[in-house]
């Protein structure tokens, strides 16, 4: 088991935002996250990443680094695309003194090289494109060559074709660099074209585990309601849905 | 029971009670904030990994950008105290004085508490709005993500930045401003020489004061970062949040460094 999460708890402000949340993810395998905003998805991303602690439960990660890949890209705006990238190569300890100059260039080259760019390393982040932030973002996440990424929507924002182009990058990610990823979206091309297995998030429990198939298929009330779109169903829309 | 618990829930007093003790959590709170960053500051200062891109920027902006605002604040403050009591020293016939009044409230308090202000205004409030923003951009998140501490690569070069530069810009802010005294004097009272202002500098100036000004300038330069990059730090929600923390910031500082000034003053003068 390369990702395993048992009752995990998360609470804020006196509302459990995740109720004792189970699920397990294989190596090399895409797991998607779904359901309204404000569900805990994005809660369980900043979990395994070290970013929230849990109140209850745990998470048993196999051995290997984890990245993020922020819904806004998050690229720190005072760096230029080269100094996001080899960010963590120049910073973390680990990696001190470990590349030159010469060798970081090449690095960010082929990072860059990896997510459909070039020739942009003096740029700033303000200087270039929802999308293209996007991509920049993903070439800072693989430059450790993590073993585990996490997508927090990852196509929110962008036009269907950078959504699709964003997508490719995932599967090729995965296939490339064999990584374990789990991705939080509402995009239901992301579901399908992406995931090997979904689950969906509703009130801080899981209401919903299966194939991309099943959850278009599945005579499940949460699921149908989410893929017709509907405002009829058993999820309740409040003013935190959105 | 339960009426009675409302009625007293409804009430002025009471809601200025729980507010007063939200404040108190919140300073408290604040307050412990800024001391354990400070630990961790201390903590990655000693293991010597001090980004020094970062630190040559930060040391920059706390230097050459502030100057000039602390250079006319603190000079036009010695021009005001020489304008308001050169004439009135000559009159007491105690003109030969003016230059080491000046001088002891420049070296011992004015000079650095004025640079402090400016500084706090223009540097702090700057780190503020700047940490806010990554804050709320997520990109402090990120950074962690990225196994990155932003107490060493965000705090340590600012504050060592403040804690290195405060007392250059205190010596010179405070040189012009005894400088700016000498000429304001000689204009306001006719009697008052260069001669007789600069000599009278050094009657009462020792270089114990100009040691404790710059230990004093070190202080608060490192506290005004700290204290800046913390409630920048600890913003939440967007733009509103950001104004937040910029405003506890500055505020935060001009409180902690009085303070501060305060424990100086009992600990040397008193």
């Amino acid at each position: 088991m390369s990702i395993q999460v048992e009752y995990l708890t998360k609470i804020f402000d006196n509302k459990k935002v995740l109720d004792n949340i189970s699920f397990n993810v294989e190596d090399g395998e895409v797991l998607s996250i779904v359901g309204f905003s404000g569900s805990g998805k994005s809660t369980i991303l900043k979990i395994l990443c070290g970013l929230l602690e849990p109140d209850e439960g745990s998470i048993k990660i196999s051995e290997g680094d984890i990245a993020m890949v922020f819904q806004y890209s998050a690229l720190f705006d005072s760096l230029n695309v080269f100094d996001n990238i080899s960010f963590a190569l120049q910073e973390r300890k680990e990696f001190k003194g470990m590349y030159t100059r010469q060798d970081l260039k090449e690095i960010v080259k082929k990072s860059l090289n990896t997510v459909g760019l070039s020739g942009i390393e003096e740029k700033f982040p303000h200087e270039l494109s929802g999308g293209m932030q996007k991509r920049v973002s993903l070439a800072r996440a693989i430059v450790t060559k993590p073993r585990y990424i996490l997508y927090d929507e990852p196509t929110a924002g962008l036009d269907p074709v950078a959504s699709t182009v964003i997508e490719d990058y995932i599967l090729r990610l995965r296939d490339e660099t064999k990584s374990t990823s789990i991705v939080v979206t509402h995009q239901m091309s992301t579901i399908k074209r992406c995931s090997d297995k979904v689950i969906m998030l509703y009130d801080g429990h899981i209401v919903f585990r299966g194939t991309p198939n099943e959850l278009l298929l599945q005579d499940n009330p949460y699921t149908k309601q989410f893929v017709s779109a509907s405002i009829e169903g058993p999820m309740k829309i409040t003013a935190d849905s959105f | 029971m339960a009426n009675i618990r409302a009625f007293i829930q409804e009430t002025i007093t009471y809601q200025l009670i729980i507010m007063f003790l939200n404040h108190i959590r919140e300073f408290c709170e604040t307050f412990g904030d800024i001391a354990y960053r400070f630990i961790q500051v201390i903590k990655y200062l000693f293991t010597f990994q001090i980004n020094r891109k970062q630190l040559i920027e930060q040391a920059s902006r706390f230097a050459v950008d502030s100057l000039p605002i602390t250079l006319s604040i603190v000079s036009l403050t010695a021009i005001i105290l020489a304008m308001q009591v050169a004439p009135e020293m000559v009159k007491q016939g105690g003109k030969d004085y003016i230059g080491l009044l000046v001088a002891l409230t420049m070296v011992r308090e004015i000079g650095v508490i004025m640079s402090g202000f400016a500084i706090i205004s223009m540097i702090g409030s700057s780190q503020a709005s700047e940490l806010a923003t990554m804050r709320v951009t997520e990109q402090i998140d990120a950074m962690n993500a990225l196994r990155v501490s932003p107490f060493k690569y965000l705090f340590l070069p600012r504050v060592l930045a403040g804690f290195i530069m405060m007392p250059f810009v205190v010596i010179i802010a405070t040189t012009t401003g005894i400088l700016a005294g000498g000429l304001t004097a000689m204009s306001a009272a006719k009697d008052v020489t260069w001669l007789c202002y600069i000599s009278s500098v050094w009657q009462g100036l020792y270089i114990r004061d100009i040691n404790i000004m710059l230990l004093k300038a070190a202080c608060f330069g490192g506290t005004i970062s700290l204290v800046s990059s913390s409630c920048g730090y600890d913003a939440k929600g967007g733009a509103r949040g950001v104004g937040i923390a910029t405003t506890k910031a500055v505020v935060w500082s001009f409180v902690t460094i009085v303070i501060i000034d305060a424990i100086f003053a009992a600990a040397f003068y008193f």
